[in-house]
């Protein structure tokens, strides 16, 4: 029951969704400020959910149905989960589970598979373009996103969320050290990629290939895939709060702190995705392979070595 | 007001259909979604597929090859998706009627819900269009 609870309300679903509302504005707002604008109001990503919930759901006839239908959900559910689990890991870093570390990283892999499923499942050759687009930007952001944590794990000596930020509250944070910075850079690029934001949005680009991956879904599922993105873009920052800043959130002042510090994270990923065009997928794959994969894996032996 | 209809009015998602127009009314359109108009403002966006339009722009005058290319993109968004005419062309053919390659005009070919003239027709009027579209709906 308790377990529903922290799922559906709060940390899960609800406050997440709410929150990752406020963040979708503050992107949009900070991105607004950036190019001289005034931006949108406070509840313009509420509305477009709204207004996407009352709309047609179009159903293209050569789909294969059910996949096209159901995988949307579990991408939802999964990064519902992944971000119910990294909020209970500040709340409670004394609770959670050997290993939670891995299954956030997994679950929050799960909502670019079920993109690229439903998409492919969409049968549109556009589709499938920004779906080969996708499965290739996972698979070179998975290996140095890994390397980043494995820096934080290794200093910690622990495969528990909770343990990693107790860690952090009792021998400062993360990023303090020489191979924990390398390691924070390395992991904001590749959650810059897993949140699809400009240089790594090939799998959408919408001047482009017409939002690729996005392009056959309409109305609701296009809201459910729109909330997820929300939520990752909670999830994701999150999770780099946690390995690298991260500090218990007991009192109201250290929620408050918590809440301010991925803010932080979010800006970053913001000003990112405002100074830098869109890259090729084969830039894109050499540069995480390449030069990424070599930072993180330098911040691995140094981690190693102690520094 | 329904709250369907509040949000759709609030967050409006323009897909750009050009059936062959002389390119000067989609620099307006252009013009109109540059920061210094900033439609942002009224959740107004531009989207890459017509999936998730609720607003089409036509601009020019469909001929022989844009007709039913045009006639697709609407059957193809999903409802409710108004149709905004922007330009003399779009507004019925204009000094393009007696031209040999032109059949129809585009009220002709899908349902227009507003039309904004001129030639090219400035960003303030199709903002003013839309605005007056947004009013209509609410009523
Ligand atoms: S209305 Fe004028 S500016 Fe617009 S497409 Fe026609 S000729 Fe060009």
């Amino acid at each position: 029951m308790k377990d529903l609870f922290y799922y559906l309300i709060f940390p899960g679903f609800l406050f997440t969704g709410a929150l990752g509302i406020f963040a979708s504005w503050f992107d949009r707002k900070i991105t607004a400020r950036v190019q001289w604008r005034k931006g949108p109001p406070l509840l313009q990503p509420l509305y477009d959910l709204i207004k996407l919930l009352g709309k047609e759901l179009i159903l293209p006839a050569n789909s294969s149905l059910w996949t096209f239908l159901v995988f949307p959900i579990v991408g939802l559910a999964a990064s519902a989960l992944a971000s119910s689990i990294i909020w209970l890991a500040f709340l409670f870093p004394e609770k959670g589970f050997v290993g939670d570390v891995f299954v956030v990283i997994y679950l929050m892999g799960l909502p670019a598979i079920s993109l690229i499923v439903a998409s492919f499942a969409s049968a549109n050759p556009l589709a499938s373009q920004g779906a080969s687009r996708e499965i290739k930007l996972l698979l070179s952001y998975e290996l140095p996103f890994i390397l980043a944590a494995l820096v934080v794990l290794i200093k910690a000596q622990s495969i528990k969320l909770g343990g990693l930020i107790f860690y952090q509250a009792v021998n400062g944070l993360g990023i303090g050290s020489f191979s924990g910075a390398i390691a924070f850079i390395v992991a904001l690029l590749c959650s810059q990629a897993k949140l699809g934001l400009v240089p790594f949005d090939m799998a959408e680009a919408e001047t482009e290939i017409m939002a690729g991956a996005y392009i056959e879904f309409s109305g609701p599922l296009l809201a459910v895939f729109r909330l997820t993105k929300f939520m990752m873009l909670v999830a994701a920052p999150l999770f780099l709060v946690g390995l690298f800043l991260g500090n218990v959130a007991a009192g109201p002042g250290a929620f408050l702190l918590l809440i301010l510090k991925y803010l932080a994270v979010v800006l970053l990923t913001v000003l990112i995705r405002n100074t830098n065009p869109r890259l090729r997928i084969d830039q894109a794959m050499k540069f995480f392979w390449g030069p990424v994969t070599l930072l993180a894996a330098v911040a691995v032996t140094l981690a190693l070595f102690g520094k | 007001m329904n709250l369907k209809l509040k949000a759709l009015t609030k967050s409006i998602w323009v897909f750009h259909a050009a059936c062959s127009p002389c390119n000067n009314c989609d620099i307006e359109i252009l013009d109109v979604l540059t920061p210094r108009y900033d439609v942002e403002r009224f959740g107004i966006q531009l989207v890459g597929s017509v999936r998730h339009a609720d607003v089409l722009l036509v601009t020019g005058v469909p001929n022989r090859k844009t007709a039913e290319r045009l006639k697709a993109l609407y059957a193809q968004a999903a409802k409710p998706c108004l149709v905004v005419a922007i330009g003399q062309c779009a507004g019925g053919g204009c000094m393009f009627t007696p031209s040999y390659n032109y059949i129809k005009p585009v009220d002709e070919i899908v349902p227009v819900a507003a039309y904004v003239p001129g030639c090219p027709p400035k960003p303030e009027a199709i903002i003013m269009g839309v605005v007056k579209l947004l009013k209509s709906l609410g009523k």
